[in-house]
């Protein structure tokens, strides 16, 4: 089981999608890492933290049935992999929406939800989630 | 480099073993291997031994010391050493096995892989295989590991036209090759229907098509080629190893459906090798899931990419198909313990070569592969044999 | 110096149920409750949603209207009677998931239906002051009924965050008043899961009497009368306390209208007000008066005296979601799928 310090050290990605861009290639990256896996060396001291905007568009998706204790109370659940505007891809739920509305595709924006409780009286971990975003009627 | 031969095969059943400890399941495979190569201890130079996840299956780490003393090498102050990489632990093993007697380090080497799934519930077993994946960036926001292969199959389906169906196909041809081996943990044919009505697990992913949560053991023998018609009529020669990483979390990799660590540990096994996909007879390869042995099939080279449904519907991955691909019954229908199946494999292609593969024989094989998977395919490893 | 409302946002889960589903399962003829209580459904949390996520997407839709430098935030006050922890603060985590930390202070208030407002009133104490540039004051519950309790048909989930300041006010908060005595209508014991309360001693002795008292002693302190206000928002545990109060006050429907929410989405406990009011800032326009009182059990209420300014034909409301949008793409669980939401099922192994 997961620890409060685990989870509260990665809180600002998690919150707040901080990630970050290679000033050498110009790429985008999230989570954060050291160093970019595409210009290596080049990269060092060049590593930018940035946050993400949170606008994207699923590349893929699945309804889950069959998930994780914490998780049962959800089922089932929409996981998607989103590609952010920005690049690079994320893997989180898709809430407030059925399935059957969504494509390979729709447009989705983040948003902050439980993702999980340690029991009823461990922590909570909060993060990101995703909304797909709705065309507003002119 | 010494060119290395595998001289003893043995394993254990697969299934729930609920007698059984995981002590017991690894010493029986290893004595059956070290049987089978006519061997003693004291020929014995290293044990390697592949795990997942021992310590959270039966809270016991340090499971190489535990092996080797069971296996009642402790008094001989054998080295033993465990290799974990998640599914590909038992390939992996079997990878240090070889680097070991191809050096020229050891001669005879002695390679298992146990896991014993059963002590924990199933919630805690799926927690414990989620740990294959990224914890922090895939399971924690909701990815299970059976969603994380279901959002291939839906990209894979997207892109390729792959259907329902030929997912369905994939276990159905692994059944029936399990029904033809005695040690399979599922023994019984199931059609389309079963497959396309079994319980949603992760949409377009169902029951059957997972791989079940198995105890087993297996375990081989090693030793340089030229020592081995000491030990046995039929040697089998590793005559490619290969093995590659990728990105652990697969929302990185640089295409959901290509494993990339696939293609280039089968390249580099090829090349060691000098062989061409075209003179495989047979492979046993990494499906977990259906949709995994779709992306093998391609990813090996044996089919081109998005090809694989079509290729597995049309029975080309078959018995009697172009290249016969899990004809022990695969993960799915043999049984997945996770640390052994790198080795089950490698007891399948080695009795297949060795002409002792009962209903399931595939008819003068000469060549055979072994493709082992780790998480996603955040590690890959294949290995090329051939009848020596 | 003038204090008032810089930007505000808000949030209300889309999940509904109704009184006559709830009524099913309790033999309660569910249709009269509705009409009786004057609530045709009631919003009810996802699973994954909490006064904490509640409040974070209404602070979130607050900075999305306005460009403040979130770092310029020098306090954050979350009025709940549903935080998530018992102790542990739910504004560190609004403070960080909106960029305000680590220079500023945060503190959760509880006051039953209130703490939204009491978080108000301390920023503009705060703004006034001087002490901090903005404040945020939010309201938010995911408050409960026990299965079968009266509460059930109206206690729901929702929010709205308020940035104080006293530059670029969409609307000026131009007076504040409390009523406060003790008054034991309604309570929680640290623990429990459930609140209890008076039953019909909610209504006269405490409701009644304290949002009257502080609706009287407001009007009177800035000598206004009910016809001075373009709109009028009152505490509501459901549609017809609010109605009522505002009858015997003098204020017309149509002045109530526009902040009465019960009906739609039932009470929102420290979220009632603050969501009224952004229901009303989402269309008035400058000029408008804007008369608030909330009430707490226990029991106190807090009387506003608000102004629309001009700045509010520039201010971009459309950035996020208005109330009414907030209160579209609904889904409606039978009670079953509601127990398991709201944790009322006793799961194994616990």
């Amino acid at each position: 089981m997961a620890t409060a310090p685990r989870f509260w050290r990665e809180n600002p990605s998690r919150y707040n999608l901080v990630g970050i861009r290679c000033n050498s290639c110009g790429r985008y990256f999230f989570p954060r890492r050291a160093i970019c896996p595409i210009c290596h060396r080049k990269s060092v001291g060049k590593i930018e933290e940035v946050k993400l905007k949170g606008t994207g568009k699923i590349f893929s998706f699945t309804e889950v049935h069959d998930t994780l204790e914490e998780l049962v109370l959800q089922k089932p659940y929409v996981v998607a992999m989103v590609e952010f505007d920005e690049g690079p891809k994320v893997t989180g739920q898709v809430i407030d929406c059925e399935a059957s509305e969504l494509q390979i595709g729709t447009p989705v924006r983040v948003t902050m939800r439980k993702l999980s409780e340690e029991g009823p009286s461990g922590i909570i971990h909060y993060g990101y989630k995703f909304v797909p975003v709705k065309e507003k009627a002119p | 480099m010494r060119r290395v031969a595998v001289i003893g095969v043995g394993d254990t059943e697969f299934g729930e073993l609920w007698d059984s400890s995981f002590r017991d399941i690894g010493i029986k495979a290893g004595l059956s291997a070290v049987a089978d190569a006519n061997i003693s201890a004291d020929n014995i130079d290293a044990l390697f031994v592949g795990n997942m996840s021992a310590g959270r299956f039966i809270e016991q780490e340090h499971i190489a010391a535990l092996i080797g003393d069971y296996a009642g090498l402790a008094r001989d102050n054998i080295p033993s050493t465990r290799i974990e990489a998640a599914g590909a632990s038992g390939g992996l093993a079997l990878r240090q096995g070889f680097i070991a007697v191809a050096s020229g380090l050891h001669d005879i080497v002695v390679v298992g892989g146990a896991e014993k799934m059963t002590d924990v519930s199933d919630e805690e077993s799926a927690v414990i295989q989620s740990s294959a994946a990224d914890q922090e960036w895939e399971t924690v926001l909701g990815a299970t590991f059976p969603a994380l292969h279901a959002l291939i199959a839906k990209r894979h389906m997207h892109e390729y036209g792959t259907t329902r169906e030929q997912l369905a196909d994939v276990a159905v041809k692994n059944h029936r090759h399990g029904s033809l081996n005695p040690k399979a943990q599922f023994q019984r044919e199931i059609t389309r229907e079963t497959v396309m009505s079994s319980p949603m697990v992760s949409s377009p992913l169902r029951m059957f098509d997972c791989a079940p949560s198995s105890d087993g053991a297996a375990a081989v023998v090693l030793c340089p080629l030229e020592q081995a018609k000491k030990y046995t009529e039929v040697p089998v020669e590793i005559v490619g190893s290969g093995q590659a990483s990728d990105y652990l979390a697969l929302h990185h990799r640089k295409d959901i459906c290509t494993m990339e660590a696939t293609k280039a540990a089968a390249k580099r096994a090829f090349a060691m090798a000098s062989l061409a996909q075209k003179d495989v007879d047979l492979a046993e390869v990494h499906d977990n899931f259906t949709i995994s042995e779709i992306l093998a099939v391609e990813d090996l080279g044996f089919f081109k990419k998005g090809e694989g449904g079509k290729a597995t519907e049309a029975g080309l991955t078959g018995l009697e198909g172009e290249i016969a691909v899990n004809t022990s019954g695969g993960l799915k229908a043999r049984g997945d313990p996770i640390g052994a199946t790198g080795l089950a494999q490698v007891v399948e292609i080695v009795t297949q070569l060795r002409g002792k593969a009962g209903k399931r024989q595939v008819k003068d094989a000469q060549v055979g592969l072994t493709h082992n998977v780790g998480g996603t395919g955040a590690t890959a490893v294949v290995h090329i044999f051939r009848r020596a | 110096m003038k204090v008032g409302i810089v930007s505000y946002g808000a949030y209300v889960p889309r999940y509904r149920i109704t009184p006559d589903e709830i009524g099913k399962v309790w033999g309660v003829d569910g249709k009269s409750m509705s009409k009786g209580l004057m609530i045709n459904c009631k919003s009810v949390p996802s699973p994954d949603e909490d006064t904490i996520t509640i409040s974070v997407e209404a602070a979130r839709n607050m900075m999305r209207r306005c460009s403040v430098d979130p770092r310029d935030i020098g306090a954050i006050y979350v009025g709940s009677e549903s935080h998530p922890y018992a102790v542990k603060p739910s504004g560190t985590i609004v403070a960080e998931a909106i960029g305000a930390s680590p220079n500023l202070t945060v503190a959760d208030y509880e006051f039953a239906c209130k703490a939204g407002t009491a978080a108000i009133q301390t920023c503009m104490g705060l703004v006034g002051s001087g002490m901090v540039k903005y404040g945020v004051a939010i309201g938010a519950d995911t408050s409960q009924g026990a299965p079968g309790d009266a509460l059930e048909y109206s206690a729901s989930a929702g929010g709205a965050a308020f940035l104080i300041g006293s530059e670029k006010m969409i609307a000026t908060l131009d007076r504040t008043y409390s009523y406060t005595t003790d008054t034991p209508d309604f309570w929680r014991r640290e623990g429990q899961m459930y609140p209890r309360h008076g039953g019909r001693f909610t209504g006269e002795p405490a409701y009644f009497k304290h949002v009257l008292s502080g609706a009287r002693g407001l009007l009177e302190r800035v000598g206004a009368e009910p016809k001075d206000y373009t709109y009028a928002i009152f505490h509501q545990p459901n549609g017809k306390f609010p109605t009522r109060v505002a009858k015997q006050l003098g204020f017309s429907d149509a002045q109530i209208k526009t902040g009465l929410l019960a009906p739609t989405i039932g009470n929102t406990y420290s979220g009632a007000v603050p969501l009224g009011l952004s229901a009303i800032l989402d269309e008035a326009r400058p000029g408008d008066r804007i008369f608030a009182v909330a009430y707490g059990s226990g029991a106190g209420s807090d009387a506003f005296d608000i102004k629309v300014t001009d700045e509010i034909d520039k201010y971009p409301r459309s950035k996020a979601p208005t109330v009414k949008e907030l209160d579209s793409n609904l889904k409606f669980l039978d009670y079953a799928t509601y127990a398991k939401f709201r944790g009322k099922i006793l799961l194994g192994g616990e």
